[in-house]
């Protein structure tokens, strides 16, 4: 273990969007080397979080620090794999040049490579044993053949902290396992710290190192056993909520029994 | 063949239907990337009011053309993702601006070959000063482009990311939208306004049916779009029939031919 910054270091971090606060009072570590799930119904701040960290989302209040100084724009330590949108305009352009397009993208001048660029590029797509997907078409490609590619985009640069937004969104529970394991896999071997937003909590079931659950504008941080719990989760959500457990599989619904917002647990995938 | 060149016209309308298919065939590219196909239309709508406004007070219609379509994709460029599912707040003010146009040329006398000139192109009526500042305002726009490749594609591809690494996305909206609006207002003289799609959507579209590679798409719009500028003007010069409807022509028979071809290689090459 090397003796590295921690990843992220949120100080009484408060973050607005139009003037409303999205999370507020957000005191946080997270480890140089940690996988950590990220967890909370729609709107909770998911997204806002990984911006703030990417310095796109100002924090209204305290402090926000990655890997060891203040967010800012830019940082090339910093890899981001976005939510996928379905965009048919460009589903006709190959993968390798959908990855490549990342590789040095900010520069002013003609799209060209170079050799270090190739090289770069060839190294990512090794890395999720994307290859072979590279000379096709995206729309011609599986939905977690696309997320293999996103994240070799993500891995350009060497990052030391990934920031992936919902990478498991409409894929089979076949391809999440696939998706889940691959991250884990990376995050391991290179020593990166990972965030990983997701709907559901099972499908990151013994990939994760701690879950971060967001809720009602706060958020909770630590092993799954801790956060998971009816008291906790109420607390998130402001309503009550149960926690039941069924081998390995986790469900979370609201007391009263409905299963609505929070029902997306119970899908679960062992 | 002797006979071809043997004219002023002719030779005028070669020289000025190429410069104008180059530069419409490499913004195309991007334009169709973008999923901003749409965008050419509008301006080149917004052009016709600015080009018969401009006949009206006696300035050249290429001069009102290129100021409105500019200052209209400057606007575009800026309003950015508002534009978006307002299809019919801009079909109103295309209908306007078409509307205006066509005000503009009642109160202008030569009223029926000026009309059918802006609306359809008049490629063979193309002097020596057009077609100075043709080549003038191309070689402008495609030195503009190659500066703003790399960023442009990334932006268009993976626009969170592109944000993140520190691009500005409405940097690059603006800047595309103002290259645009030059090759929109260069299409409409070989074209007319109303089949500015012809040369500026036809030819990457088909390009993109044959290659996935983007680099090797531009440079095969590019071509497709000086094919079907010069196919258009062998084919008028040899029938009388009108150079427009030759091009347009050309470019839905090249688009059918990409997508018939596209699928037999596909079986042939599994």
């Amino acid at each position: 273990m090397r003796a590295a910054a921690p990843a992220i270091d949120l100080v009484g971090a408060r973050l607005e969007l139009g003037g409303r606060a999205i999370l507020s009072g957000i005191t946080l570590s997270i480890g140089a080397e940690e996988f950590i799930g990220v967890l909370g119904p729609n709107g909770a701040g998911k997204t806002t979080l990984m911006r703030a960290i990417l310095g796109l989302v100002p924090a209204a209040a305290g402090e926000i620090r990655v890997l060891g100084s203040p967010a800012r724009r830019g940082n090339p330590a910093v890899g981001y794999m976005p939510q996928t949108r379905s965009n048919p305009a460009i589903g006709r352009i190959s993968g390798r040049d959908f990855v490549a397009s990342a590789a040095g993208g900010h520069r002013w001048g003609l799209p060209l490579l170079g050799a270090e660029g190739r090289r770069e590029v060839a190294r990512v797509l090794d890395l999720v044993d994307g290859t072979g997907l590279a000379g096709r078409p995206l729309s011609e490609i599986s939905g977690g053949e696309r997320q293999r590619l996103l994240l070799a985009q993500a891995l350009l640069g060497q990052p030391r902290l990934l920031l992936l937004d919902e990478p498991l969104i409409s894929l089979d529970p076949h391809h999440q396992h696939g998706v889940v394991a691959l991250v884990r896999q990376l995050q391991t071997e290179l020593g990166i710290a990972v965030l990983f937003s997701a709907h559901e909590l099972n499908p990151l079931m013994g990939a994760m190192d701690r879950v971060l659950y967001l809720g009602s504008g706060q958020a909770a941080i630590g092993p799954v056993d801790d956060v998971i719990t009816g008291p906790m989760l109420s607390r998130l959500y402001g309503s009550p909520i149960e926690v039941a457990r069924f081998g390995h599989r986790i469900f979370v619904m609201a007391a009263d029994g409905s299963e609505a917002e929070i029902g997306c647990h119970h899908h679960a995938h062992g | 063949m002797i006979s071809l060149f043997a004219f002023d016209f002719m030779r005028h309308a070669f020289l000025a239907s190429t410069i104008v298919a180059v530069l419409a065939g490499a913004v195309g590219a991007f334009l169709v990337l973008r999923g901003q196909t749409f965008a050419g239309h509008a301006l080149s709508h917004v052009g016709f009011a600015g080009a018969t406004g401009a006949v009206l007070v006696g300035v050249s219609p290429l001069t009102g053309l290129l100021a409105v379509t500019v200052l209209g994709g400057i606007g575009m460029g800026a309003m950015g993702e508002r534009m978006q599912g307002r299809d019919v707040a801009i079909g109103l003010v295309l209908a306007l601006s078409l509307g205006l146009g066509l005000l503009f040329l009642h109160f202008y006398t030569a009223y029926a070959a000026q009309a059918t000139a802006l609306l359809f192109g008049n490629v063979l009526g193309v002097d020596t000063h057009t077609l100075w500042l043709l080549l003038a305002l191309s070689l402008l726009s495609l030195l503009a482009l190659a500066l703003m490749a790399r960023p442009l594609l990334f932006a268009s591809l993976q626009p969170e990311l592109a944000e993140a690494r520190g691009v500005s996305l409405r940097l690059m909206a603006v800047l595309f939208m103002i290259v645009v609006a030059v090759a929109t207002a260069e299409c409409a003289q070989i074209v007319g306004v109303l089949l500015v799609f012809a040369l500026m959507v036809g030819p990457p579209a088909t390009a993109q049916r044959l290659t996935a590679r983007f680099g090797r798409g531009v440079l095969l719009s590019v071509l497709i779009a000086v094919a079907q500028a010069w196919g258009g003007l062998v084919l008028a010069f040899y029938t009388d029939w009108p150079v427009s409807f030759w091009i347009t022509a050309l470019g839905a028979l090249a688009y059918v031919a990409a997508h018939l071809g596209q699928g037999r290689w596909r079986s042939s090459h599994p």
